[in-house]
C-alpha cells in the first residue's frame, strides 16, 4: 500500500477564515475596529494543523459535524483557498464538486451552460463538443436543453452539474455533499459512476453526513472535529468510533 | 530569476488553458445584454447613434463655430471614452460579482476582469458601425490613415485591462472604491476634450491634460487618424503606448499581490 503514489499530501495545514462581523454599533466601536484593522477582517482558524496523505486509488471520506472544517479542507485541496500555514501538494488533475454547477448562469440555456461550466472546469470548447452527447444522456435533460436554467429544478441542475464534472476521468475527484438533492435513482447512478471512476484508479475525497454512503464508497476516513483531525485511518474503525461518539 | 521565468510561463500556460472560458464569458455578456429585447444587437449601433444625436443637438449650439463636422469630432471622443468608462465600471465588480463561483471552484480570477473589458471592446466595434454611418451622412473625408485605428484600440484595450485589474482588486478590500471611481470618471470626462475643443481651455489646463490625461493620448491619436486624416505625432504615440504598458504592469502587480486573499473578503 505504501509504495503507491501519493496523490494528495496535506502537511500540517492551518487555514484562516474571515469572520468579520457586519454589526458595528457606534462610531467609537467603528474607530476602534478600524485602528485594530478588524473592521474587514477577523481571523478564525477553520482548520488547525491537519496532516494526512492520500495514495492513489484510495477513497477518503471526511466526516464531522456541521461547521467542523470539512468543506474548508476540500476547498484548500481544490486550490480555491490557500493554506495559511503548512503545505498542500496535489499530484494530478482535480475535479472539484464543491457545489454542483458552480458557475451555472441562470439566464442561459442548459446547452450554453454545459459549455460554460466545462470551461470553468478547465476544458476546451472543442473537448466539450466531443462529450456533449454523453453529458446530456447521463443527466437525462435532453428535452429541456434550450430552456434557461432558471426553469430547472434543483435536482435537474445537480444532475447536469454531476455529469459535466465526472465526464472526464479526473485523477482526483472531490465531492462535497452534492448529491443530497438528487432523487433516489440519480443517487444510485452517481454512486455507480463514482465506483466506476474508483475502479479506474481515480482517487476520491468525499464529504457526507450519510455514514452508510461513506461506508459503501470509502476505504479510509478522516474525522475532523472543530478544525482538528480527531481520528484518521481505515474506514471501519473510524466510522465506528464516530458513530459511538454521535450516539452519546 | 529562473524561478520568476517559470512562474511567468506558468501563468501564460494557465491563461492559454482557460482561453475558451474567456471567449464564452464574453459571448455570454453580449448575449445576455440583448436577450429578449426586440431589436437585439441592433441596439449596439442604435444606442450610441441616438446619444450622439442628442449630444450634437445640445452642444452644437455651444461649440459648433470652432469645430468643423462636429458630429464626427464628438463621436470619435465619445466612443473611446464610453468604452473606457463602461468597461472599467463593469470590471470593478468582476471579482465581487463572481464571489459565489470563486468560492466554489478554482478559476484564474483575472479571467473575469479581462472578460468584462473584452465585452466592452466588442461593443465598441459595433459602435464603430454607427461612426461610419455618421461619417457617411455628414460627408466626412475618408483617408487611408483611418485604417490604422486598431493600433489605437490595442493601446486603449491594454490600458483598460490594467485599470480594470487594479480597480477589481481594490474593490474587494475597499468597497468604497466603486463610489469614488464614479466621481473620478465624471471629472475625467469633463477634463477630456470630448465635446469641446482643447484650445478653449486656459493654457495651464491644456498642458495638464496633454501631459497627464491618458484618455487624451488615445482620443487624440484616434481623431488624428479618423477625423483629421493624418499621422499622429511621435510623442502622443509614445505617451499612449507607455501609459498602456505602465497601467497594465500596475494592474497586474496589484492583482497578483492580493489575489490569494480575495477569498477571505468576498
Amino acid at each position: 500500500m505504501e509504495d503507491r503514489k501519493v496523490m494528495i499530501d496535506v502537511d500540517h495545514v492551518t487555514i484562516r477564515f474571515n469572520l468579520s462581523k457586519q454589526k458595528v454599533d457606534n462610531l467609537k466601536e467603528y474607530l476602534v475596529k478600524l485602528m485594530k484593522r478588524e473592521l474587514m477582517f477577523q481571523e478564525f482558524l477553520a482548520v488547525k494543523d491537519v496532516s494526512f496523505k492520500v495514495h492513489q486509488g484510495e477513497a477518503w471520506g471526511l466526516i464531522g459535524v456541521n461547521g467542523s472544517g470539512k468543506s474548508t479542507m476540500l476547498k484548500a485541496i481544490s486550490g480555491i483557498m490557500k493554506p495559511y500555514k503548512g503545505t498542500i501538494t496535489v499530484n494530478g488533475s482535480v475535479a472539484p464538486l464543491i457545489e454542483l454547477g458552480a458557475g451555472f448562469d441562470q439566464e442561459m440555456t442548459a446547452r450554453e451552460n454545459i459549455f460554460l461550466n466545462g470551461c470553468v472546469l478547465g476544458h476546451s470548447e472543442k473537448f466539450m463538443k466531443e462529450h456533449f452527447e454523453e453529458i446530456v444522456d447521463f443527466a437525462d435533460v435532453r428535452d429541456f436543453l434550450d430552456s434557461p436554467l432558471k426553469n430547472y429544478s434543483s435536482g435537474m441542475k445537480a444532475r447536469l452539474g454531476f455529469s459535466i464534472a465526472t465526464m472526464v476521468k479526473p485523477d482526483i475527484l472531490i465531492v462535497d455533499e452534492v448529491l443530497a438533492v438528487g432523487d433516489y435513482k440519480f443517487r444510485q447512478k452517481c454512486e455507480r459512476r463514482m465506483k466506476e471512476l474508483l475502479d479506474g484508479g481515480t482517487t476520491l475525497l468525499y464529504v457526507s453526513h450519510n455514514i452508510d454512503e461513506v461506508r459503501r464508497l470509502c476505504t479510509h476516513v478522516l474525522w475532523i472535529d472543530k478544525g482538528q483531525a480527531k481520528m484518521q485511518g481505515k474506514m471501519q474503525e473510524v466510522t465506528d468510533a464516530y458513530m459511538a461518539e454521535m450516539k452519546k | 530569476m529562473k524561478e520568476e521565468e517559470s512562474k511567468l510561463s506558468q501563468y501564460l500556460s494557465e491563461f492559454w488553458k482557460y482561453r475558451d472560458l474567456l471567449k464564452l464569458l464574453v459571448t455570454k455578456n453580449i448575449k445576455l445584454k440583448y436577450r429578449r429585447s426586440f431589436l437585439g444587437y441592433l441596439w449596439s449601433v442604435l444606442n450610441p447613434l441616438m446619444i450622439m444625436v442628442v449630444m450634437t443637438i445640445v452642444f452644437s449650439t455651444m461649440f459648433n463655430r470652432n469645430i468643423e463636422n462636429f458630429p464626427v469630432y464628438l463621436f470619435c471622443g465619445q466612443l473611446l471614452f464610453n468604452f473606457m468608462s463602461n468597461s472599467t465600471h463593469q470590471a470593478i465588480f468582476s471579482i465581487t460579482g463572481n464571489a459565489s463561483l470563486l468560492k466554489k471552484t478554482y478559476v484564474p480570477k483575472y479571467i473575469f476582469t479581462i472578460a468584462k473589458i473584452t465585452s466592452g471592446l466588442v461593443d465598441l466595434f459595433f459602435s464603430l458601425g454607427a461612426l461610419i454611418i455618421v461619417m457617411l451622412v455628414t460627408h466626412a473625408r475618408f483617408t487611408w490613415y483611418a485604417l490604422l485605428f486598431p493600433f489605437v484600440l490595442v493601446q486603449l484595450y491594454v490600458f483598460c485591462i490594467g485599470l480594470g485589474l487594479f480597480l477589481a482588486q481594490a474593490n474587494v478590500f475597499f468597497k468604497d472604491s466603486q463610489f469614488i471611481y464614479n466621481a473620478v470618471t465624471t471629472a475625467w470626462m469633463y477634463l477630456t476634450p470630448i465635446f469641446y475643443p482643447l484650445e478653449m481651455l486656459p493654457a495651464w489646463l491644456i498642458s495638464c491634460i496633454k501631459h497627464f490625461n491618458p484618455m487624451y493620448f488615445y482620443i487624440g491619436q484616434f481623431r488624428d487618424l479618423v477625423y483629421y486624416g493624418r499621422m499622429p505625432g511621435h510623442l502622443i504615440i509614445l505617451a499612449g503606448c507607455g501609459t498602456a504598458v505602465a497601467m497594465l504592469l500596475i494592474g497586474m502587480w496589484s492583482f497578483m499581490r492580493s489575489k490569494d486573499r480575495f477569498i477571505l473578503y468576498i
